[in-house]
């Protein structure tokens, strides 16, 4: 049961951040919402008894992939901002 | 409008065709075939605790050994692409940058060889624990990505890491060879005493093996955020 409320309240944020991810106006937030989907997407696979995978999503989705992304961004269009 | 309802029908038709096939799985109660063997005898022929890592490593290994230079490729491809086109600035990019904070700092200098040596037991003890060569390399990179975060003029020694990479990379190929010609086959972890289940030096060469993946995996990742990262 309790694991059961668990499961649903994970997967109702990761609904949640997945859908902000996409529809949200600001590039750094939209990033950190794709990074907030694979860190709660690695506790489901923890509960779900895949402690490899999880470590994986943990490392490479929430940490080196993200920070990719914010590289990326601040090599494009958060330039400007960037290097005031 | 009709575009929209067209998108509407396909997708529901495909919502259809999926879930009509998740509707016909049912979950075994015990398990059958190929999973059945992998559990039942990874303790006895390999000696290894952990079922996942026998199958990564030996069972499967050769779809390891494809991972492993399809991500050392990506690393080439990046590190190429990238060096080309940054060189051209020069080296006064370097003390524009602005330093981090101190929170930043301090926690970077206390965490990091924390996570660094997780990264190590994770890939050391893949035989016996959860986590393997790939996931401490990406564990140990995360470490270097900290690195970077915090000390906007860090920078990677490019020889020592090409290195290691490479040397981690040919011996993992020799010990894969050395399998088929002293053991049973490519990649056969038996060559090497199995040992006692559960001591760190056990399972044959599943241990260096992941080790050995590890610090490809690890330095690998290093050098991509280094490329993308470091000459900003």
């Amino acid at each position: 049961m309790m694991m059961t409320v668990l499961f649903v309240v994970i997967s109702v944020v990761l609904l949640l951040a997945a859908l902000l991810a996409v529809h949200m106006k600001s590039l750094l937030g939209a990033i950190i919402a794709a990074g907030v989907v694979s860190l709660f997407v690695s506790i489901l696979f923890l509960i779900l008894g895949a402690p490899d995978v999880a470590m994986t999503e943990a490392a490479i989705g929430a940490g080196l992939s993200m920070v990719i992304f914010l590289f990326a961004l601040s090599r494009t269009a958060g330039r400007d901002a960037d290097d005031d | 409008m009709i575009k929209r309802v067209l998108i509407l029908v396909v997708l529901s038709f495909f919502l259809f065709l999926f879930l009509s096939r998740v509707a016909g799985i049912d979950t075994p109660a015990q398990l059958t075939g190929v999973g059945a063997g992998y559990v039942d005898r990874s303790v006895e022929e390999l000696n290894s605790p952990n079922v996942i890592t026998a199958i990564v490593v030996t069972y499967r290994g050769i779809d390891t050994l494809g991972e492993v230079s399809v991500l050392f490729l990506a690393a080439a491809a990046i590190s190429l692409l990238l060096r080309t086109t940054t060189k051209k600035n020069g080296e006064g990019g370097v003390e524009e940058k602005r330093s981090a904070s101190e929170i930043l700092t301090t926690g970077t200098d206390i965490l990091v060889p924390v996570i660094m040596l997780f990264g190590i037991y994770i890939f050391l003890h893949g035989h016996l624990s959860p986590g393997g060569g790939f996931q401490g390399g990406a564990v140990v990179a995360s470490a270097v990505l900290l690195l970077f975060l915090a000390y906007p003029g860090f920078r990677l020694r490019h020889g020592i890491l090409a290195a290691l990479e490479s040397l981690s990379g040919t011996a993992y190929v020799v010990i894969a060879v050395l399998g088929l010609i002293l053991a049973s086959g490519f990649l056969d972890s038996r060559l090497m005493a199995l040992g006692e289940t559960g001591r760190i030096i056990s399972a044959g060469t599943i241990p260096l093996v992941y080790t050995l993946i590890g610090l490809k995996v690890g330095t690998e990742l290093a050098g991509i955020i280094d490329s993308l990262g470091g000459d900003r």
